[in-house]
């Protein structure tokens, strides 16, 4: 039985190289080291290079949005969680090791142009765009800007290991160990539409956790933001008008859940909100002891 | 920084890079109408009567390169060198014609492939990246496949015009290229496209080559072609 597999495997390997042996010949006799042959070689070598940076790039966009999305998934229990300052810390290490894969994507562009291999890392780098406004607002309230995205873009070799690799190609090194990503406006844009996103769902929580002031600050921002795309209107690419569609959504909804609690503030006296929104209710308990 | 100043800024950013893009357009529409132009001047060849005048027909598309040369120069003042690939959709359609053309050219002058080198020299570019305005290779690429489905049409043509010959020689480039281009790992996307087709070309000039030698009409060629 093993023989009669054996001669069946063999037969069956003849018979796939069969072809190839028979291609081979004809382009031997078209003479397969004639100058064409041998110019359509380096062609080969260099699209393959191309097409291996273009894979590496995005194999690491896609980590980048992987850890980035977890981040902002981080940031949301801040709302709940009595110790933001742990989340913060935590979110922060998190956005570093982020960083650390954007600078590998920062070296393998070193000496390329940008925009040929853009789309292979553009979709991470808009999700780290969100992740890192999601927590500069939860920290400060306001709007990250380009610059200070891209100013912590900026990597030097302080690794003792890299300072070697390099130092070993290089001696005159000083400059050639900083490598630096820039963030395009449209990739800021686009991370920030998707940062308003966000933004509505801490604006939601923050409402199921009483939390009564959250939602006006979000509102307001929320409309300083939709009020800049406005003003970008369709001079921006196909990509960020698609977006305001769904910014305005997001809008819709803040404002509603502010206007909520407004109306059903102003008629119901101030401790009964607590039935509308839910929880605080110990706290409200406590006070009604006090009266 | 104020959200709205933020996006003031940002809106400056998007505007100027539109006016970089219309800039471009406009450069482009010129480059397409000589592309459109020497490509009238070199389809004369397909005609019976064109196959005696192809070196004067040539020498003329050649004089009308001059004037892509000039408007690709001016092409390059358009936008910050280092961003080639940021506009390049706008200009990659013309210049793969422009490519198509130049070989076309080449073809009937020596029989041979353009190198991308001769290319960027017809077109007055540079030949790699860190040195300006330069040929991507897909493009390259993408303007051979062009000349391999011109010259297949070219094959039928020329043997209603009563060239028995040129067939068999458009054969051999076709195959060598066919084995070259089969060297390339190529991904799945326009290119790769482009070159499925190829096989229908090579399909296409080997019917020909068939017909002419189930007539006879190639022998006295042949014959000669192996004393050679």
């Amino acid at each position: 039985m093993s023989s009669k597999e054996g001669s069946g495997g063999f037969r069956k390997r003849k018979h796939d190289n069969f072809p190839h042996g028979q291609r081979r010949e004809e382009n031997e006799n078209i003479n397969s080291s004639s100058p064409v042959i041998n110019y359509f070689k380096t062609f080969q070598l260099e699209l393959d290079t191309k097409h291996d940076k273009y894979e590496r790039l995005v194999k690491l966009s896609r980590d980048i949005t992987i850890e980035s999305k977890r981040t902002i998934f981080l940031l949301h229990r801040i709302t709940s969680a009595p110790n933001g300052e742990e989340i913060l810390t935590e979110s922060e290490a998190k956005l570093d090791a982020v960083r650390q894969k954007i600078k590998q994507v920062a070296q393998e562009m070193k000496g390329e142009d940008m925009h040929q291999f853009h789309r292979a890392f553009s979709p991470g780098l808009q999700e780290y765009v969100e992740a890192v406004s999601f927590q500069y607002f939860i920290k400060t309230r306001s709007l990250v800007s380009v610059e200070e995205v891209n100013k912590q873009l900026v990597f030097a070799a302080e690794d003792k290991e890299e300072v070697k690799t390099t130092s070993t190609s290089d001696a005159q090194n000083n400059q050639l160990c900083t490598w630096s990503l820039k963030v395009t406006p449209v990739d800021y844009l686009l991370g920030v539409a998707d940062l308003t996103g966000e933004l509505m769902r801490m604006c939601i929580n923050s409402v199921g956790n009483g939390d009564i002031d959250t939602p006006f600050e979000l509102s307001q921002f929320l409309r300083q933001i939709y009020d800049g795309f406005s003003y970008i209107g369709n001079t921006g690419p196909y990509e960020v008008s698609k977006k305001l569609y769904t910014l305005k959504q997001s809008l819709a909804k803040v404002e509603n859940a502010c206007y909520t609690l407004k109306v059903r503030g102003s008629e119901i006296p101030k401790h009964m909100l607590a039935d509308v929104f839910s929880t605080k209710t110990e706290m409200i308990d406590q006070e009604e002891g006090l009266s | 920084m104020a959200v709205s100043q933020m996006f003031i800024t940002l809106q400056g950013v998007l505007t100027a890079d539109q006016d970089i893009r219309e800039e471009i357009r406009k450069v482009v529409q010129t480059l397409e109408q000589t592309a459109r132009e020497i490509l009238t001047v070199l389809q004369g060849v397909h005609q019976g009567s064109g196959f005696q005048d192809i070196p004067k027909k040539c020498q003329k598309a050649r004089e009308n390169f001059g004037s892509v040369k000039t408007q690709l120069a001016s092409l390059k003042t358009k936008f910050p060198a280092d961003q080639y690939y940021r506009f390049h959709e706008h200009w990659r359609f013309v210049l793969q014609r422009l490519v198509f053309l130049a070989a076309f050219v080449i073809y009937l002058e020596s029989e041979t492939l353009v190198t991308r080198e001769a290319v960027t020299e017809i077109l007055g570019i540079e030949a790699h990246r860190d040195k300006g305005f330069h040929l991507d290779i897909e493009d390259y690429l993408s303007g051979v496949l062009t000349l391999a489905s011109e010259l297949s049409r070219l094959a039928v043509n020329s043997v209603t015009a009563g060239d028995y010959t040129r067939p068999l020689r458009i054969s051999t480039f076709i195959n060598e290229l066919d084995s070259g281009f089969r060297l390339l790992n190529l991904k799945n996307d326009s290119l790769r496209k482009r070159y499925d087709g190829l096989k229908y070309d090579v399909k296409k000039i080997e019917e020909v080559v068939y017909d002419l030698s189930i007539r006879g009409l190639n022998k006295e060629e042949a014959v000669a072609a192996g004393e050679k």
